[in-house]
């Protein structure tokens, strides 16, 4: 999908939401990908959770709208710690699901039964915060 | 009779390691015309040194081979230690039994033999050395520095303050270089053109300091110490000594032209001062763009106007000439031109401009007065495209090396822009961000997060028209997305390149560049500020893109070089140089053009008045491609002569 900016195309409107929402400085990331490296659930996820960034920067509201890896994100808070920028991603990624979530969107497959008894605890809680909005 | 001394070298177990140093010094106790020969730990330390100069007493040495490494390694050491004990030290040689041999070699039999035989060739070579003795040539305390920008403005301060006269060459009507362009400068936004005319006034005022501007060097002969240099005034056509800078005369001038301080943006008159605080303060005709020509004479308004009676139609270009003991090149750069990329519309896109007329329009002086507006219409641009590497880093089509100082100004560039139009978005296209410089990184980061600007990871493919507007294509290799930008402007940063004239130059120095035409120095790590030509030195963008703190101490210290070199009174020189037998030579000429220091010319022989070659003793740096190259062997390379080199390979093979 190509990005279209310019004067019809306001760049910025679904990126100053993220940031109001998650109160973090988008374009303060510089797209190392310290964040990605180190997410447990990475492997899960469609879009690296600095990818996930670089859509917001990209005011890319489509591709955020859709995108499952925020619901996969345990809120584990590595990235946040590890962040050079001091970025708290997991705060993005919750705006990005609140968002959706707004929008009627929630995409969220719940985990099977199996699966409960391999959930880390952290996942369990996060997960429990999603179910119930 | 000749009384030779060997000494072996252990080089702790460098050599020893691989070379039986005991067998080698029985072996060479052997040889005919050596009375002594030793081995010895370390031979470079103290008591080596020591050990060697007793010894050459002692045993009434005339000539010693130092069986070692390398003499670029320990050359001058062991001259010095002959020297000390009276022995004329191209009297003692040496021969490289580490480089060469020791550490090439894995068996010690094999490494042994070789060495031997290093070790005869040495002796045979020695056999035919002849005392020579180093010479002097005086040193002219004044120094040439040719361009008037940061860097020569800075190397010719500092000379002139250390109370050596400075002959300083521009070639345009004022000093000042491009940071006078300039708006703000990295990282600290300081006002460019506050912090340099300070500068150039001192520079104008210093007593020793003689300004020549709107003037080239056409000549220069020669060599360190002693450079006869020839500059060519060009005509002003305005009496510098008469005018008062009043500016009387502009108004009435017919003739309007692209004023190229403002590169292109802003126009002058014909009769101009390039911007108000230019050094001198003096106005030129632009005679190829005023209506009089050497023939005819036909407005006069200017002569008219002109109170002081300084405009002068009939003014002839004169040449000055004067010596100086050492140059400091400071020649700068320019922006390859925009025409050079296609894709990017080749320069027919008037809202398609280079960095440094974007720094016009951002200088509260400029053609703009400092507002950002597009040149086609005048409108302010809400959407601005910012593109790096614009020639730069493209072996294919531009030039293979990073310009360095394109990442930094155009995050200035943006967030100026950000300042002037807050409502307007600034997109960067990068390939890489190059921010290694001091304070330059938290720059670029704080662009970025504060002034939110968009910085896109890719090169643009291509930008055309739709309308009033460009279209820019790019990509953002990041996300792994096509982007395509509606701009009103794109500001595209050039690659930086030499300033056109500077080979030119080169051919008339007789110093090297490098492929991309930028003045090489004599060694890239150790010798960054001087040329290959001895006395002569670089500052600045003039060896290679860089920023005006990196041109400032490359400046400072090309000045320390010249200083340094003032200091003496003489200079000493290396006797081992190239010497004709004129009996010998047939006047071909040959050795003429194969000297690549330019130290052979033809000169009438004293005794027949027949042109025979004759060497510059101070320009010939001794690399015997003349002796190599001359067909009747008349010429001879003192310390290396063919009587030396053929005994050493007799003796090896």
């Amino acid at each position: 999908m190509k990005i279209i900016l310019g004067n019809s195309h306001p760049q910025s409107l679904f990126a100053q939401r993220i940031e109001a929402l998650s109160r973090q400085k988008l374009f303060a990331c510089y797209q190392c990908g310290k964040c990605s490296s180190g997410c447990p659930m990475a492997e899960s996820m469609d879009l690296l959770p600095n990818r996930v960034i670089r859509e917001a920067q990209l005011n890319n509201e489509p591709a955020l709208m859709s995108c499952r890896a925020v619901w996969f994100c345990s809120s584990c808070f590595a990235c946040a710690v590890r962040c050079p920028k001091g970025i708290d991603i997991a705060r993005i990624m919750e705006a990005v699901r609140t968002l959706q979530m707004m929008d009627g969107k929630s995409i969220t497959e719940k985990p099977s039964c199996e699966d409960n008894g391999t959930l880390p605890q952290i996942a369990l809680i996060s997960h429990f915060r999603k179910f119930n909005m | 009779m000749t009384r030779l001394g060997v000494f072996i070298c252990h080089c702790g177990k460098n050599i020893a390691r691989t070379v039986d140093t005991e067998a080698l010094r029985e072996k060479a106790a052997t040889l005919p015309h050596v009375v002594l020969a030793k081995d010895y730990l370390y031979l470079c330390s103290k008591p080596g040194q020591t050990m060697i100069a007793d010894d050459i007493r002692e045993h009434h040495l005339d000539r010693v081979l130092v069986a070692a490494c390398s003499p670029r390694l320990h050359g001058k050491t062991f001259a010095q230690t002959a020297q000390r004990a009276g022995l004329n030290p191209y009297l003692l040689d040496m021969a490289n039994i580490r480089e060469q041999c020791s550490w090439v070699h894995i068996d010690g039999a094999e490494g042994t033999e070789k060495a031997f035989s290093i070790i005869k060739g040495g002796l045979g070579r020695l056999l035919y050395a002849e005392p020579l003795e180093p010479f002097q040539s005086p040193v002219t305390k004044r120094v040439l520095v040719i361009g008037g920008g940061i860097a020569g403005i800075q190397a010719a301060l500092d000379i002139a303050n250390s109370g050596y006269e400075v002959y300083l060459v521009e070639k345009l009507p004022s000093l000042g270089g491009h940071m006078a362009q300039l708006g703000e400068t990295f990282p600290t936004l300081d006002c460019s053109s506050c912090i340099l005319t300070p500068k150039m006034v001192e520079v104008s005022q210093n007593e020793h300091v003689h300004l020549l501007s709107y003037s080239e060097v056409t000549g220069i002969e020669g060599n360190i110490g002693q450079f006869q240099v020839t500059v060519r005034l060009r005509p002003r056509y305005v009496d510098e000594t008469l005018c008062t800078g009043c500016g009387d005369c502009v108004p009435t001038c017919p003739v309007v032209v692209p004023n190229e301080f403002d590169q292109g943006l802003g126009a002058r008159k014909a009769v101009y001062l390039p911007f108000p605080q230019a050094v001198p303060a003096v106005y030129t005709i632009d005679w190829d763009a005023c209506l009089n020509t050497d023939k005819l004479i036909i407005c006069e308004n200017c002569y008219k106007n002109c109170e002081a009676g300084a405009i002068n139609f009939l003014m002839e270009p004169q040449e000055k000439m004067f010596e100086v003991g050492a140059v400091v090149l400071a020649t700068g750069y320019e922006l390859m031109p925009v025409a050079h990329i296609g894709e990017y519309g080749g320069d027919g896109y008037e809202d398609v401009i280079d960095g440094l007329q974007f720094e016009r329009m951002l200088s509260a002086s400029g053609p703009t007065g400092g507002v950002v507006r597009r040149p086609s219409d005048g409108r302010i641009p809400q959407n601005v495209v910012f593109v790096q590497c614009s020639g730069s880093r493209d072996p294919e089509h531009g030039i293979p090396y990073c310009s360095k100082v394109c990442c930094m100004y155009t995050a200035k560039h943006a967030l100026l822009y950000k300042h002037a139009v807050p409502d307007g978005q600034a997109y960067v296209f990068y390939i890489d961000i190059r921010a290694a410089g001091k304070g330059h990184e938290e720059f670029v980061q704080k662009v970025m997060s504060e002034e939110r600007i968009l910085y896109l990871r890719g090169k643009v493919s291509k930008i055309f028209k739709s309308g009033a507007k460009l279209v820019v294509w790019g990509a953002d290799t990041l996300s792994g997305r096509q982007v395509e930008i509606e701009a009103d402007l794109v500001v595209l940063a050039m690659a930086v390149i030499p300033s056109s004239g500077s080979q030119k130059l080169a051919r008339t120095l007789h110093i090297a560049s490098d492929l991309s035409g930028f003045f090489s120095e004599a060694h890239p790590k150790l010798r960054p500020l001087e040329s290959n030509t001895d006395g002569i030195f670089l500052a600045g963008a003039a060896q290679f893109a860089k920023d005006i703190t990196d041109t400032v101490s490359q400046a400072t210290g090309a000045a320390g070089k010249a200083l340094s070199l003032l200091a003496n009174d003489f200079i000493k020189l290396e006797p081992t140089i190239s010497g004709v037998e004129e009996g010998l030579c047939r006047g071909c000429g040959l050795c003429v053009s194969i000297c690549p220091f330019g130290a052979v010319k033809m000169l009438p022989s004293t005794r027949t008045g027949a042109m025979v070659a004759g060497i510059n003793p101070i320009l010939c740096k001794g690399c015997g491609l003349c002796a190599a190259g001359c067909l009747s062997g008349a010429i001879t390379l003192k310390g290396s002569s063919f009587k030396q080199i053929f005994a050493q390979l007799e003796e090896m093979v």
